[in-house]
């Protein structure tokens, strides 16, 4: 491969993806070790830094559990029973996928908090609401992940396990759970790693007593400014995410899932009394918690909805800063994935510097940035800049999860042909890879359009004054308890983000 | 006294249709043959219970089945691939044909083992399938079909994946089996010579029906224009 001049060319423009980020995290680390340095150093871990530490993990184990354990046999379920309006429910469950995290802390809270629908018996402050929040997003996410491996048995399993007449028990065993257990760890894995990064559920839900190493830093770093303690926590947090990453690498790496639901075996179990009862009752608990809480943003949005000077603002300035950062991000991610396609060796490596922001907590990098530029006086353009590159690099591991396999097939398809006719450099990338992955370009900038839209970490973290997005609009509305117009403003933010999600993934099939 | 029968049974679904209407004496080895798409594998998912008619009825053995699941069909069946669960071994494989959750009794894994021996893979019954050849893994579930002890045995394209000297192999282990056991096997495949080589008659499927079946001889001199279409030169007289 790197005999070809093509290749080569390629590889060196490629190579300024992971120096800017390296540039990003200099920039974020150095002047808060220079600034902490000048403090008097880090301070070494007391009891608050491990209790901290212990709730990270405890509240992402158990978001994982209660995610992942129920959703084994929702998915079971959802593959075996056919029955009208599945087609809706299998939807429903990909809306909280592309919901931003602040529209669903409005929908929670309209469901389950104090005045909420269901009388407030429970309390949302503390590790109840975090669980919650964390479920709500994780248990489709992980359901969908499972129906896919399911889905993926080999149709004669299913006619062999009918023939010799297994039991529901001997089907689970033989043939849907060979098919999960290669895909549990990757699922686990990826709702782990996604709750203990977690930043605005913990900043909403969270107290005292339950935050996380997240959460913690920003508070150490904006509410108290002790630098010191926060770089201790950063150098925890940034431990414990190298530690998961390396334990959770070879099954996050595999690369093997069908991208889509639509082909689907037919089954032939099920059909008995008690798996029906079982089947339809675990569906009808899913439909309990995931569809008020979407219902409850979609009728609170319907009748509060006022098209104010504000709402067009914050839509105005949400789209300005996601087209940024998607210009900033998707040429990054295009060259991560390159380096990822032809260096196959360094292909960990290459991913854990799309990584970067879940390794190197934001608010560290946000701080960093603070302190690098707090003598050039640019207002609010360099913090629209930086929440751009923030949000960037939160979105660089999704864009990558969808370019690098369209650009691993383009490559396999074109490389011999284009090395034979020497076409390389510029001509191959608007002849050949661009046309080639038009598909995977386009549904990744709807992704990072989407993710940029809803995201509220960067915006609090980087702190733009003047800057009025949707999510912190939402989020100010919430807090002033202006319950009526935080309804129209999420509707408007949820149906954004998820219009956008819909025509990626029609655009996923397109090649 | 026929095995397998279906008169005047119509198969509706989707756009696609098929007139079925034929017999299958007991201790034959019927060939089904005709074109891709034609409904072979319809009329082995017809039998088998996956799919049913949507007017007639499938007669086994004497008795009608239409209403029957394919556990309580007289039949086993034995697909191209996956015919195997990649995480049990061979012997496991086999015995999961007695009784799915493999509690069987020591008679029980004594038939297993025979089964295997009979087929030619006892020496490797510890293996799983993905560490055997293809035509080792065919040979796991033509195991477990003896295990089961059906009388009729559907082979939906079982061989057509292997390799001519294996795929002859395995016809001729089939052939065996059948005339020791008194099964009477259906067989899909795309080659008139594996018909040549065992089938004691053929069934044609095409134009939107399954031709009533006729000895070897008299099917490579058929006069009927589908058959002779799908043919082409490619008969082996």
């Amino acid at each position: 491969m790197a005999d070809g001049g093509g290749p080569v060319t390629h590889m060196k423009s490629a190579a300024l993806a992971p120096f800017f980020i390296a540039s990003c995290v200099a920039l974020g680390l150095i002047p808060l070790v220079v600034f902490a340095w000048q403090q008097g150093g880090v301070v070494l871990p007391d009891r608050h830094i491990w209790q901290v530490l212990r709730f990270t993990l405890l509240q992402a184990a158990l978001s994982t559990l209660l995610s992942v354990i129920p959703a084994i046999f929702m998915a079971r379920a959802l593959v075996r029973q056919r029955f009208l309006g599945r087609g809706v429910l299998l939807a429903l469950l990909a809306v909280p996928l592309s919901m931003p995290v602040i529209v669903a802390i409005f929908g929670i809270t309209a469901v389950y908090g104090a005045n909420g629908l269901f009388g407030g018996w429970l309390n949302l402050y503390g590790l109840t609401g975090i669980l919650l929040a964390h479920v709500f997003f994780n248990l489709p996410l992980a359901t969908r992940m499972l129906m896919l491996s399911l889905s993926n048995t080999p149709a004669e399993s299913h006619r062999l396990a009918a023939q010799l007449n297994f039991t529901d028990w001997a089907i689970f065993k033989h043939v849907d759970w060979p098919a999960l257990n290669p895909a549990l760890p990757r699922v686990a894995a990826l709702v782990f790693l996604l709750c203990a990064s977690s930043f605005v559920i913990v900043l909403v839900f969270g107290g005292a007593q339950a935050t996380t190493l997240e959460v913690a830093i920003y508070q150490s770093l904006r509410m108290d400014f002790d630098v010191t303690r926060a770089l201790t926590l950063t150098l925890v947090q940034i431990a414990l995410s190298i530690l998961l990453l390396l334990a959770v690498a070879k099954v996050l790496l595999q690369i093997d899932q069908p991208s889509s639901l639509s082909v689907e075996n037919q089954r032939y179990d099920g059909k008995t009394g008690i798996a029906l009862f079982l089947d339809f009752g675990l569906l009808a608990i899913l439909v309990l918690f995931v569809v008020p809480i979407l219902m409850s943003v979609l009728m609170q949005g319907i009748t509060h909805l006022q098209v104010s000077i504000l709402i067009l603002q914050a839509t105005l300035s949400s789209f300005g800063l996601a087209a940024l950062s998607s210009a900033i991000i998707l040429p990054t991610a295009w060259a991560l994935s390159k380096l990822q396609i032809q260096l196959p060796r360094f292909k960990g490596f290459v991913t854990a510097i799309g990584l970067t922001a879940y390794i190197v907590p934001p608010a560290v990098l946000a701080t960093g940035w603070f302190l690098a530029f707090r003598q050039w006086d640019m207002g609010v353009w360099l913090a629209v800049v930086l929440i751009a590159v923030m949000n960037g690099l939160m979105a660089l591991p999704f864009l990558m999860a969808v370019l690098a396999p369209g650009l691993e097939k383009a490559a396999a398809q074109n490389d011999q042909l284009c090395q034979a006719l020497d076409v390389q450099g510029w001509n191959r990338f608007r002849l050949i890879d661009l046309p080639a992955s038009r598909g995977p370009i386009t549904q990744s900038i709807l992704m990072a359009v989407v993710l940029s839209m809803g995201d509220l970490t960067a915006v609090t973290l980087v702190g733009a004054q003047g800057l009025l997005t949707l999510p912190s609009l939402l989020q100010q509305q919430m807090g002033h308890y202006q319950s009526d117009a935080a309804g129209g403003t999420a509707l408007v933010l949820a149906a954004l983000c998820l219009a956008a999600t819909y025509v990626a993934q029609r655009l996923s099939r397109w090649t | 006294m026929d095995m397998i029968s279906i008169t005047n049974g119509c198969y509706d679904r989707d756009g696609f249709s098929l007139h079925i209407d034929f017999a299958v004496q007991r201790n034959t080895l019927t060939a089904v043959i005709g074109p891709s798409g034609a409904g072979k594998s319809t009329l082995m998912n017809i039998i088998s219970g996956f799919d049913h008619l949507t007017n007639g009825a499938v007669v086994l053995n004497g008795v009608g089945h239409e209403k029957l699941l394919p556990p309580e069909r007289p039949v086993s069946m034995v697909f191209q691939d996956n015919n195997s669960f990649a995480h049990m071994s061979a012997r496991d494989n086999v015995g999961i044909g007695i009784a799915p959750n493999l509690n069987l009794s020591l008679g029980d894994w004594q038939r297993v083992d025979a089964a295997l021996d009979v087929v030619g893979i006892s020496h490797l019954s510890a293996r799983k399938p993905g560490d055997m050849s293809g035509g080792e893994r065919q040979r796991i579930a033509l195991a477990r079909v003896l295990v089961r002890n059906k009388p009729i045995l559907l082979l939906d394209e079982a061989f057509a994946a292997l390799g001519p000297a294996l795929r002859k192999d395995m016809l001729l282990l089939v052939k065996r089996l059948q005339t020791e056991r008194e099964l009477t096997v259906l067989m899909v495949t795309h080659d008139p010579a594996d018909a040549m080589l065992i089938a004691d008659q053929i069934i044609f499927v095409g134009g939107g029906e399954v031709l009533k079946p006729q000895t070897t001889a008299t099917f490579f001199t058929s006069k009927n224009g589908a058959v002779n279409d799908y043919l082409g030169n490619a008969s082996p007289t």
